[in-house]
């Protein structure tokens, strides 16, 4: 049953259904896809069998007893590791939080075990979701599925990897200057930034509070709803989550129709740094939308030239107080505590040995720009700048239904390439972070393989806030379009593209799956 | 440990006080500041926690409305503005008792400001600027084991994280001029009125012995004459209103001195020891940059001027107008009322009332057997061990005539004693006045007897020598005879 793992969340929950397979059937097929490559592609920090088929056995018994069950249970999801889940431990990536057992789950991961959905493990993941290659993982570098000398992208790299790697059909990520987005966009994926305040922090350990947004990961447009539908909604317990009905997105992913809609194209996202490949794609799919009875307008958004440069503040002033926390007192590593060492000491310490480069760099700049003298010039600066890019948007927003952006301006860079270039990593988040600091809904979608390097391209559609299904509406048409003139799945298109892969086993095993998702 | 000091009222010639006072108030609402977890005070320790309150990776605060609610009743109480739209704030410092190393607070947008209240000293109105009352959460209580059980020489700390997460309300003085030497006074009553506020408020237990309400004293010294203000040092530690009082008459001494010599006074922190004198802690030159900023996790509170006006209504009497009432009401002389204040025994002749005691004897009892007893322990009047219920139902016995004066005092040292009630300690120690006359009559007979010259005396008219026999039969009878009735019998015997 090898092709349990090519399947869509949606097929494989309509298989079910129908009692043609089970959720422990479908759970072996992924435990024994991530047994098979998961040492060439390292997408999980830790993978769960035992709780997976007890799930997964759970639903089954339910599915048997004739409980009304919703549409994603028995379904595989891997969640990110910046995610509180009981069943494994949260580290977000760091060597501060190694092993620790979270007490609680996160309000997201509780409503995705509600759902019935099978968590077979935790991804991989920049240190606290700090970085755009999930190379700053305090523990392993992940592969992208594509070319495995190349970066999956990042944070979210672990949970995009895993998608491309059909590892698991579903993920849980979050998105803080597009985290989950510009995964997406390098690994050939589905990835969606919802409204902020759409979907629960709780549970999330805190980046920068005032952007970090959990969303769906997925292999298509439709999976992508099916799990924002999931997860979403108000939480008390997050009071900056709104208290209004989700939007319906399921309904638009299948309605998929962009008829007089639209598309506003951001003048500002393109010209140097673009890489050509990149922008043809984005642009051939304008075409396609066009054709589809959507109207193109272009769109200035002046402001969003300063949009880097304010994230780069307001981001690192909340997390040099988010992770305050970890001072070895309560949880987490904790180095030097001799007896004769005092707190202050021991908490240094700790710090030191626990955060790596970018954790520390992010928390010295963030002390910096709160601290007394300079707050009114960086930290109160960058939030009028904040101000003034929601108010681009607004404007673009009045003139269009939904902007649309290439996702990232290049395609998958190669492993270590921009390790010690701080400033060229930031650069690959420079279309997605506008959409955080306003707090609207994005999405990004595949839209085809760069003709420069045969690299998956992704393509940006950003909504108001609350129009999280105008997001559905675009991508899912520009995928059917997509689909239907490829004669399949992007991620079919493996087999052609995968170049310089060292290990056999991994591609061998791609190229088998990626025959299959072609048949 | 003690530095030297000019004399009191020699500083008060050469300089004039000036006061900030920072008052923390521990509300008693059921539930935390920012979750749900129990807001008990002795519970088991760690036993009140949760993911927010013990600051988890991942959890977040939920504002407690029952705290708002009392922190605008508070802020109009104190006669302020509630702010129309404000923000909480992160207040960033490491602790130990901090579970995520920065306190929720607010910073430059309270929940109420600029407010005045009124004190009374001696019978005289004496207005205090208020700046601002804002909310915010407590942090852990850190239990220091050592030689001093302070935490410079401390072996090992302990954390109870029950208390992290109390809501808090800090109300802070402008600076209060004008109060000459009366500062300290001054200081100390305004302290009192704010514990009774918040007491008619019941919005907190304000046991300053429990912590439930804590006085950060700021006072600084301008030259007499002088318009530029001093630097200030910031007494902490100084848990009971007598220690308010003794803590700032120090530091005016002791900065005194220090202008006095030539010096300079350090702007620092200093801690206030029972035993009379004030000690140097944190340097303010040296004081941590917070970082303040927007709390993110928390939308702006931003309460409807509906809501406000309809707390306003739940407000109680203001203490002045209240003393005017009870004054009138008790026909209590200005002497007497001024009196009752400043030894702040109002709410406690209140109660004594209230249980069924006339009001001079209410107040006799407080002003004179009570507050000596408190004097000699060194404690406040509420603390001295006898409830106003007790001190009500002791009168009530002295006026039926089952103890005298002299065995009420008596019955008084059974209820300190933790004895019950007067009551109960009358029947446990057998302290009832003998009111059998054979048993009377014959002490009176043995008295006369014994006394024969006195008795002669009376005889001849002389009523002082009454005296001798009266002592002779109390004597005899163990105090417990009613004199009035004693001296009745030896007349009719003579």
């Amino acid at each position: 049953m090898n092709d349990l793992v090519t399947m869509t969340a949606s097929q494989l929950s309509a298989l079910m259904a129908s009692g043609q397979t089970s959720a422990r059937e479908v759970t072996e097929a992924h435990l024994a896809q991530i047994a098979a490559i998961e040492a060439d592609v390292a997408a999980f920090l830790s993978v769960d069998s035992a709780g997976a088929r007890r799930q997964a056995d759970a639903v089954d018994a339910r599915r048997a007893a004739g409980d009304a069950l919703g549409p994603l249970a028995g379904v595989p999801i891997a969640v990110k590791d910046i995610f509180a889940y009981r069943g494994l431990p949260t580290t977000c990536g760091s060597k501060m939080l190694d092993g620790w057992m979270s007490p609680y789950d996160a309000t997201v991961v509780k409503r995705t075990l509600d759902a019935g959905m099978v968590v077979v493990g935790k991804t991989n993941m920049d240190e606290f979701a700090m970085g755009s290659s999930t190379e700053n993982s305090g523990y392993q570098t992940t592969h992208n599925p594509w070319d495995l000398d190349r970066v999956p992208g990042g944070s979210g790299g672990g949970s995009a990897a895993a998608l491309a790697a059909f590892e698991a059909p579903l993920a849980l990520g979050t998105d803080t200057g597009g985290s989950i987005r510009q995964p997406a966009s390098v690994t050939g994926t589905v990835g969606v930034k919802p409204t902020y305040g759409g979907n629960s922090r709780y549970g999330v350990v805190a980046m920068a509070s005032s952007l970090d947004t959990p969303g769906p990961c997925a292999r298509t447009v439709l999976d992508a709803a099916l799990l924002h539908e999931a997860i979403s909604g108000w939480d008390p317990m997050d009071s900056t989550s709104i208290n209004r009905p989700v939007p319906p997105v399921v309904e638009a992913a299948r309605r998929a129709d962009v008829k007089g809609l639209r598309l506003g194209v951001v003048k500002e996202f393109a010209g140097e740094g673009y890489q050509p490949g990149v922008m043809r794609r984005f642009e051939e799919a304008l075409v396609a939308l066009e054709g589809m009875g959507a109207q193109l307008v272009e769109v200035s958004c002046p402001h969003f030239a300063y949009a880097l440069g304010a994230y780069y503040l307001i981001m690192p002033s909340e997390v040099s107080s988010n992770l305050a926390r970890f001072d070895a007192m309560r949880y987490g590593v904790r180095v030097g505590d001799d007896g004769a060492r005092d707190v202050e000491e021991v908490t240094a310490l700790s710090r030191e040995a626990g955060f790596g480069d970018e954790v520390k760099r992010r928390i010295i700049i963030g002390t910096y720009a709160l601290s007394a003298g300079y707050y009114d010039a960086y930290y109160g600066s960058a939030q009028k700048v904040r101000t003034l890019i929601k108010r681009d948007f607004e404007a673009a927003f009045a003139q269009a239904d939904a902007l649309v952006s290439p996702t990232s301006p290049t395609t998958a860079w190669r492993l270590g390439e921009r390790v010690d270039d701080p400033l060229a990593m930031y650069r690959a988040d420079l279309c997605t972070i506008p959409s955080n600091l306003a707090g609207n809904a994005a999405i990004s979608v595949p839209c085809g393989l760069s003709p420069d390097d045969d690299l998956p391209v992704g393509f940006q559609i950003m909504a108001p806030p609350l129009a999280d299904d105008r997001l559905y509406l675009v991508a899912a048409a520009l995928e059917g379009a997509l689909d239907d003139a490829r004669g399949g799945p992007l991620l079919a298109k493996l087999r052609s593209s995968v170049t310089g892969v060292k290990q056999p086993t991994l591609a061998r095993q791609i190229l088998d799956l990626a025959k299959e998702v072609e048949a | 440990m003690s530095e030297p000091l000019m004399d009191y009222d020699e500083a008060m010639e050469r300089y004039d006080p000036v006061l900030g006072l920072e008052v923390h108030v521990e509300l008693s609402t059921a539930t935390k500041m920012f979750c749900a977890c129990s807001n008990q005070f002795g519970d088991e320790p760690n036993t009140n926690t949760c993911p927010v309150c013990l600051g988890l990776p991942g959890a977040l605060p939920v504002v407690n409305g029952s705290a708002v609610e009392a922190a605008i009743r508070i802020g109009l109480a104190l006669n302020c503005q509630i702010a129309q739209w404000c923000r909480f704030a992160r207040k960033n410092y490491f602790y130990p008792d901090m579970t995520k190393n920065f306190q929720t607070s607010q910073y430059d947008e309270p929940i109420a400001f600029d407010g005045s209240v009124e004190v009374e000293l001696d019978g005289r109105p004496f207005a205090v600027p208020i700046e601002r009352a804002h909310m915010e959460e407590d942090a852990g209580k850190l239990t220091h084991f050592g030689l001093s059980g302070r935490i410079q020489d401390a072996d090992y700390s302990l954390i109870d994280y029950n208390r992290a997460g109390t809501p808090l309300i800090e109300i802070v003085t402008k600076p209060v001029f004008g109060a000459g030497a009366d500062a300290p006074r001054v200081a100390r009553a305004y302290v009192a009125m704010l514990r009774d506020l918040m007491k008619a408020l019941g919005v907190s237990d304000v046991r300053m012995e429990q912590g439930s309400l804590r006085c950060d004293a700021n006072v600084s010294l301008m030259p007499k004459g002088s318009v530029e203000l001093g630097t200030r040092t910031e007494t902490k530690n100084v848990n009971s209103l007598r220690s308010i009082e003794r803590a700032l008459t120090y530091e005016i001494r002791r900065q005194a001195a220090v202008l006095a010599s030539g010096g300079k006074v350090r702007q620092e922190t200093r801690h206030w020891h029972e035993e009379g004198f004030t000690s140097p802690g944190r340097s303010k030159e040296e004081a941590e940059d917070y970082r303040y900023f927007p709390e993110p996790d928390l939308p702006p509170v931003a309460p409807s001027r509906e809501w406000v006006e309809q707390l306003r209504a739940t407000l109680p009497e203001p203490p002045a107008e209240r003393r005017k009432r009870l004054a009138a009401e008790w026909g209590f002389s200005a002497l007497e009322m001024r009196d009752v204040v400043n030894a702040d025994a109002l709410d406690l002749v209140a109660e004594t009332v209230e249980a069924g005691a006339g009001p001079q004897a209410a107040r006799k009892w407080w002003m004179t057997d009570l507050a000596r007893r408190a004097n000699e322990a060194g404690v406040e009047l509420a603390e001295v061990g006898v409830s106003p219920a007790q001190v009500a139902q002791l009168q009530e016995l002295v006026e039926e005539g089952v103890v005298n004066d002299s065995l009420a005092r008596k019955v008084l040292d059974g209820v300190v004693a933790g004895e019950g009630d007067p009551r109960q300690v009358v029947e446990a120690r057998g302290l009832a006045v003998v009111s059998n006359d054979a048993v009377l009559e014959e002490a009176v007979e043995k008295a006369v007897a014994a006394n024969a010259d006195a008795a002669q005396k009376v005889r001849d008219g002389k009523q002082q020598a009454m005296g001798a026999i009266i002592g002779a039969v109390m004597r005899e009878l163990g105090g417990k005879a009613d004199a009035a009735k004693v001296r009745e019998l030896i007349v009719k015997r003579l």
